[in-house]
């Protein structure tokens, strides 16, 4: 049987694609200490030139909204339609401000 | 059963033969660890290693087959050369040869080596011959990650467990008498470093020993005593092992005579 | 890489038991979310069927894909050609890749890897019985890249859309890297059949006939006997049906064999024009389920060769951690 604290621990992983862009998550992996989570997330999720820079942290670190408070969090945001560019219908001779 | 290919017996040639095998034949052992790491990234790591090194062994041994042509030989592709020659006529040093070991033994190799084909590459970035300049630079960003990787492996196994220790010090115990070969020069070296072709073996030998110190050094290992042994791989006269690995790298290649592949 | 219709073998996914009213809204609003199309995220509530069914087939795909490595890898360190060995090698190790998507993705549902993979080393969990077969010749690694995973590209794709999103994510990164496997087995089988000697065309043919039943047998049992999993279907964990996959895969691979110039060892395989199909044979399930159950040619030799490469690297995991245990109390001081 294997004994779960034996196990190395879980770290997320975010790459860039190219300069210029936003880190995006892509997958996790598994490593036993920081500097091995970096190569190993170089090895494992760029294989195919996909990153020019990779990020990591570890799993359990991670802090996230709870599924439950979805509507409370993000549907208010829903009626603030005048937060958006299109919402001013303004004259073709200047519209495109 | 197809018959061994010539190999002409200019200096140039032996250079570039020496080093296409180094990575040759240590990719051919890096790739016996797929589908059996320690662990899923590792063998996906191991892989990637594996993979850089055909490469570089594809790009020299295409150049050399190229050269042999140039100098009074047969031209060959890089499949001839690496498939067909008798045993003899493949140069790379005896330690890249020894099978696989444990990990230990994998990832101290690997430093030894990858420590070694950095500085080669290195230097190599300025050969007369450009076309090996050009595969130097590529193949230097490689090698330089090689090395970060064993380093850091040796570190974690050398001051890891008692276990992993243990396995470290009969690791180096049973590569150290092999390291020699890398550092001696010969006629073959001579020839290169008056061609400016690249340099003499024995030129890396100080560089090697400072950066393979410091990471022993901080993986808490001790540089084992410089050995008496000689190992001779580099001139064509092979461990046991290599047999083994020729019969089974070779096998298709000799049991199919004018195959396409 | 592979998935077989392995989830048939013992269906799950029979009604749930409530308890209590709010798990009966909880599962009401899961079930109007499938209905919807909608993803399920890790963290979201999910029914507790729900949540082992994807465990079991996400590992079991994840075990396929680990224990896949073994046959072509078997072929490595001899392949004939330094292209073909880094192809090989770089397909081996994008399963090896794959494998490690699918734990991650079978880990959000709250079961560990190392867990995984003791049921696997235990002989509870179930592989792609396709890699227990052998492989005997160089044309074996072009075979499983055309036809295994042929087949499995048929069975994956539609998981790119299954309802649960850490799975349906690691498929589509898993399909897009395998659009070049079954291409490359072809492309082999193709140089050898085209400008390769005869001896090497009759590797060729060797090759596909060991191959052509055990891959028809990849998609699962026929229809009729396999109670058809109404829940899956509706969880999008299963969206085509077994033969109906298996049809789709025989018609594509006729016409490709007419092109490479080889013959499936079928008798009955023949063009159908009414139902504008390729009619087959049947399939002998005897040998199906004596495979699965543990008699295939090489299920021993591949149970006992993860074993030991996990055992073998067990003071590796360990003392990467104990080092790393070190380095933070050095830290901390």
């Amino acid at each position: 049987m294997s004994d779960t604290n034996s196990e190395w621990p879980l770290w997320e992983v975010f790459v860039r694609s190219k300069a210029g862009l936003d880190h995006k998550h892509c997958g996790s992996l598994h490593a036993a200490d920081a500097r091995m989570a970096v190569q190993m997330a170089r090895d494992v999720y760029t294989r195919r030139q996909e990153g020019s820079s990779v990020w990591v942290v570890r799993s359990d670190q991670i802090i996230a909204s709870d599924p439950g408070d979805k509507d409370m969090y993000f549907d208010p945001a829903e009626d603030k339609v005048y937060r958006h560019p299109t919402f001013y219908k303004l004259p073709d001779s200047v519209d495109h401000m | 059963m197809q018959a061994s290919i010539k190999i002409p017996a200019a200096p140039e040639l032996a250079y570039l033969l020496r080093l296409a095998d180094t990575c040759l034949i240590s990719g051919q052992r890096l790739g016996e660890w797929c589908g059996h790491g320690p662990i899923l990234e590792e063998d996906i790591a191991l892989s990637n290693m594996a993979l850089d090194l055909i490469g570089q062994a594809r790009a020299l041994l295409t150049l050399a087959g190229q050269r042999s042509g140039q100098c009074g030989g047969q031209g060959y592709d890089e499949d001839q050369l690496a498939f067909l020659r008798d045993e003899g006529d493949y140069r790379n040093p005896t330690l890249a040869e020894l099978p696989r070991g444990d990990f230990a033994f994998t990832i101290l190799r690997n430093l030894m080596l990858s420590t070694w084909l950095k500085l080669m590459w290195q230097r190599l970035g300025e050969s007369s011959d450009a076309e090996l300049a050009a595969i130097a630079g590529k193949a230097l960003k490689e090698a330089r990650y090689h090395q970060q990787h064993a380093a850091d492996w040796a570190v974690r196994l050398g001051d890891g467990s008692d276990e992993s220790r243990r396995r470290c010090v009969v690791a180096l115990d049973r590569l150290w008498p092999y390291t020699p070969e890398l550092f001696e020069d010969d006629a073959v070296d001579a020839a290169a470093v008056a061609a400016d072709l690249g340099p003499a073996w024995a030129q890396l030998r100080e560089p090697w020993l400072a950066e393979i110190g410091e990471v022993l050094g901080e993986a808490k290992l001790a540089v084992p005593p410089a050995p008496t042994f000689r190992s001779s791989g580099k001139s064509g006269r092979h461990s046991e092992h290599m047999g083994y690995l020729l019969a089974e790298m070779q096998y298709l290649q000799r049991a199919y005579p004018g195959g396409a592949w | 890489m592979y998935t077989q219709a392995m989830d048939t073998l013992r269906e799950e996914g029979g009604q749930p038991v409530l308890r209590t009213a709010e798990e009966a809204a909880l599962q009401q609003r899961f079930d109007q979310r499938i209905d919807a199309g909608d993803f399920i995220e890790a963290k979201d509530w999910m029914p507790e069927n729900y949540r082992k069914t994807l465990l079991r087939q996400i590992s079991q795909h994840a075990h396929s894909e680990i224990v896949g490595m073994l046959p072509e890898g078997n072929w490595i360190t001899r392949a004939p050609t330094l292209k073909r060995k880094a192809i090989l090698l770089a397909k081996v190790q994008d399963e090896g890749g794959h494998g490690l998507y699918l734990y991650a993705a079978a880990e959000t549902l709250g079961t560990s890897r190392d867990q995984m993979l003791d049921a696997l080393h235990t002989g509870k969990a179930k592989y792609s019985s396709i890699f227990n077969y052998p492989t005997l010749t160089w044309a074996d690694v072009g075979a499983i890249g055309w036809l295994v995973d042929g087949a499995a590209i048929m069975n994956q794709v539609p998981i790119c859309r299954c309802s649960y999103a850490p799975y349906a994510r690691a498929m589509v990164r898993i399909c897009r890297e395998e659009s070049f496997h079954q291409r490359q087995g072809y492309d082999s089988l193709l140089v050898m059949m085209k400008n390769g000697t005869e001896a090497q065309k009759a590797m060729v043919q060797d090759a596909v006939n060991r191959w052509w039943w055990p891959c028809l047998m990849m998609f699962g049992p026929p229809d009729d006997q396999s109670p058809n999993s109404a829940q899956g279907m509706r969880w999008g964990i299963k969206r085509v049906s077994n033969d109906t996959l298996r049809q789709k895969f025989v018609d594509a691979a006729a016409q490709q064999a007419a092109v490479l110039g080889v013959t499936f060892p079928d008798p009955d395989l023949r063009w159908n024009e009414e139902s504008q199909h390729w009619d087959y044979g049947a399939i002998d399930w005897s040998e199906f389920w004596r495979v699965v159950g543990g008699d295939g040619p090489c299920n021993r030799e591949r149970l006992a060769d993860r074993v030991q490469a996990w055992e073998e690297g067990e003071w590796v995991r360990e003392a990467a951690l104990a080092h790393a245990r070190k380095s933070e109390l050095k830290e901390a001081a």
